[in-house]
C-alpha cells in the first residue's frame, strides 16, 4: 500500500483515513456540517483541495497546505458577464446566465505542468489554472463548442456537469472530459480545439441513440500505462476503448448485471483489468437482489467476475456515486450513499468495512 | 448608511463579522463596502453573477427586497438590513 491517506467527501465534511497496520484509521475530520463533494491531493504541490456546497452561501474551493491541519478559501471562477445556458424549463430559445453551480471535480494537470489544475463544473464549464490554483480561467474553445447549447442538458441535475478530466501521461496536451449529459470530448492542442469522441456509445433515453453529442457517461478513467485504453460506465452501460476514444466497444449485456451503475475503476498498469459496482437498473438505482456486488474484469470486459466476499449481501441499499470508487495498485476503496465504506487490499477478492456510520459518501480519492 | 444585522450562521465563515453602521446608499453599495470590510463575503451572498443567492434574504425594515439582481433597493441612516438563509433544505 503505497498511498499515505485517503481523503472522503461526505454530505457532512471532509474525513481523512490514515493508514494503520494494513487498513485505515479515521484521521480527523474537516468542514464539519458542510458538504464536501469532491477532495482530493494533489501529490504534485503536497496540497489537499475540496469542494464544499454551502447551499444557502454556495459553491466555495478550499486548499490545504499542511496536510488538512488548516483549510485556506480560494475564490471559484465565474463565467464572463453574458456568457448563458439554454433553461431547458423555459420557452424554446430561452437562456438564463451561466452560474457555476457545483465544482464537480478537481483535476491536476500532468507533472509536466506543477501548476496547471482544472475544475469540472455544473453548468458545463472547465476552468484552468496556470498558477497553483490561485486564479482559474474559463476554457472558451469547450465552452463555445457548436453543441454546447442545442445538445448538453442535465442528468440528475438541471444542468450539464463535468466529471471527469484525463490528462494524457504522455502528453499534457493531449485531454478528455466527460460530460452529464453531452459524451466525451478530446483537446489534442492544450485545450484550443475539441471534438466529440462517441462512436459506439448508445444513448438508449434519446430517439436516435448514435447521436455525436448528447450522452451520459457517468465517469471515464484512462489505464495510466496504456493510456489509449479507457473505461466508462455509462448511464447506459459499460464501454472501453482501446483506441483513444476514436471509438468505443460494449462490455455489457441488457439483461446485465454489469449495466447500469456510476463509478469505475482502471488498473493502472493492466489494460484488461477494470472494477464497476453495477446498481438494479436506472429507474431504481439499487442494489441487485439488495446484495452489495463488485464486478471485476480481466479480460478487457469479456466477463465479468463477482466480488462478494466481505459485503453485505441481504438488504443492502448502497448506491456508489461516480467519485466514491478509487484505486491505488492493487488496493481499492469505495464509499457509498448509506454511509459504509468498503476497503480491499487484495484487487477485490476481500473486503473489509472501515465504517458503517459515514454520511453519504460523494467521493473517495487515495493521496500520496 | 443603513444598520446591518445578519444570521449567526454567517459567523462560521467569517467569525469576525459585527452588526452596526454601513456606508451606502442602496443595498448593493452597502454589500460592496461590506465586502471590503470582510473579504470574500459577497461571494456568500451573491451568486457568479451578482444576484441575490437564491436562498438568502435581505430585508429592508422588514421588507424583502424588491431587486434581487442588482439590489438597487434604496438605504438611509434610519434603514436597518437583515441578512437571513432562507428556511430551505433538510
Amino acid at each position: 500500500m503505497s498511498a499515505k491517506t485517503l481523503l472522503v467527501g461526505t454530505r457532512k465534511g471532509l474525513i481523512e483515513y490514515r493508514p494503520a497496520g494494513g487498513s485505515w484509521k479515521t484521521q480527523r475530520i474537516s468542514h464539519a456540517g458542510n458538504p464536501v463533494e469532491y477532495a482530493f491531493h494533489d501529490a504534485r504541490s503536497d496540497m489537499q483541495w475540496a469542494s464544499l456546497d454551502h447551499g444557502h452561501w454556495g459553491e466555495k474551493l478550499h486548499r490545504s497546505r499542511d496536510g488538512g491541519d488548516s483549510w485556506e478559501e480560494v475564490e471559484i471562477p465565474k463565467f464572463p458577464q453574458g456568457e448563458v445556458v439554454p433553461d431547458r424549463f423555459g420557452n424554446k430559445g430561452a437562456t438564463k446566465p451561466a452560474r457555476v453551480e457545483n465544482i464537480w471535480v478537481i483535476s491536476p494537470g500532468a507533472d509536466d505542468q506543477p501548476n496547471r489544475m482544472y475544475l469540472g463544473t455544473n453548468p458545463g464549464g472547465l476552468f484552468q489554472s496556470d498558477d497553483g490554483g490561485d486564479s482559474f480561467d474559463l476554457v472558451t474553445p469547450l465552452w463555445n463548442h457548436p453543441s454546447r447549447m442545442g445538445n448538453w442538458f442535465g442528468g440528475g441535475r438541471d444542468t450539464p456537469g463535468i466529471h471527469s478530466i484525463v490528462v494524457d501521461p504522455r502528453d499534457s496536451k493531449h485531454l478528455y472530459v466527460a460530460i452529464s449529459c453531452a459524451g466525451v470530448f478530446e483537446s489534442r492542442d492544450d485545450g484550443d480545439t475539441w471534438q466529440p469522441r462517441n462512436k459506439g456509445l448508445a444513448a438508449d433515453f434519446l430517439p436516435d441513440p448514435s447521436v455525436d453529442v448528447g450522452h451520459d457517461p457517468h465517469f471515464i478513467m484512462a489505464c495510466q500505462e496504456h493510456p489509449d485504453v479507457l473505461w466508462m460506465q455509462n448511464h447506459c452501460g459499460v464501454f472501453r476503448t482501446t483506441d483513444g476514444c476514436e471509438s468505443w466497444d460494449t462490455l455489457h449485456t441488457d439483461d446485465g448485471p454489469v449495466k447500469f451503475g456510476f463509478p469505475v475503476a482502471a488498473h493502472a498498469t493492466e489494460k484488461d483489468t477494470a472494477w464497476v459496482i453495477p446498481g438494479v437498473s436506472d429507474e431504481k438505482r439499487m442494489t441487485i437482489d439488495g446484495q452489495l456486488c463488485v464486478y471485476r474484469t480481466q479480460d478487457g470486459g469479456k466477463s465479468w467476475q463477482p466480488q462478494r466476499n466481505g459485503l453485505p449481501q441481504e438488504h443492502a441499499y448502497d448506491v456508489i456515486y461516480r467519485h466514491a470508487l478509487d484505486i491505488d495498485g492493487d488496493t481499492l476503496c469505495f464509499g457509498s450513499t448509506t454511509g459504509n465504506l468498503y476497503f480491499s487490499h487484495d484487487r477485490g477478492d476481500s473486503w473489509e468495512c472501515l465504517s458503517n456510520n459515514l454520511p453519504p459518501v460523494y467521493s473517495v480519492r487515495f493521496g500520496h | 448608511m443603513a444598520h446591518l444585522q445578519f444570521t449567526r450562521h454567517l459567523l462560521r465563515f467569517f467569525p469576525d463579522l459585527t452588526e452596526g453602521q454601513v456606508e451606502g446608499a442602496t443595498v448593493a453599495e452597502v454589500f460592496t463596502n461590506l465586502e471590503k470590510t470582510y473579504p470574500g463575503i459577497r461571494d456568500y451572498l451573491l451568486d457568479g453573477g451578482g444576484s441575490l443567492r437564491r436562498h438568502v434574504n435581505v430585508f429592508v425594515n422588514q421588507e424583502l427586497i424588491g431587486d434581487r439582481q442588482t439590489l438597487s433597493d434604496s438605504v438611509d441612516e434610519t434603514s436597518s438590513i437583515h441578512i437571513i438563509q432562507a428556511l430551505s433544505g433538510g
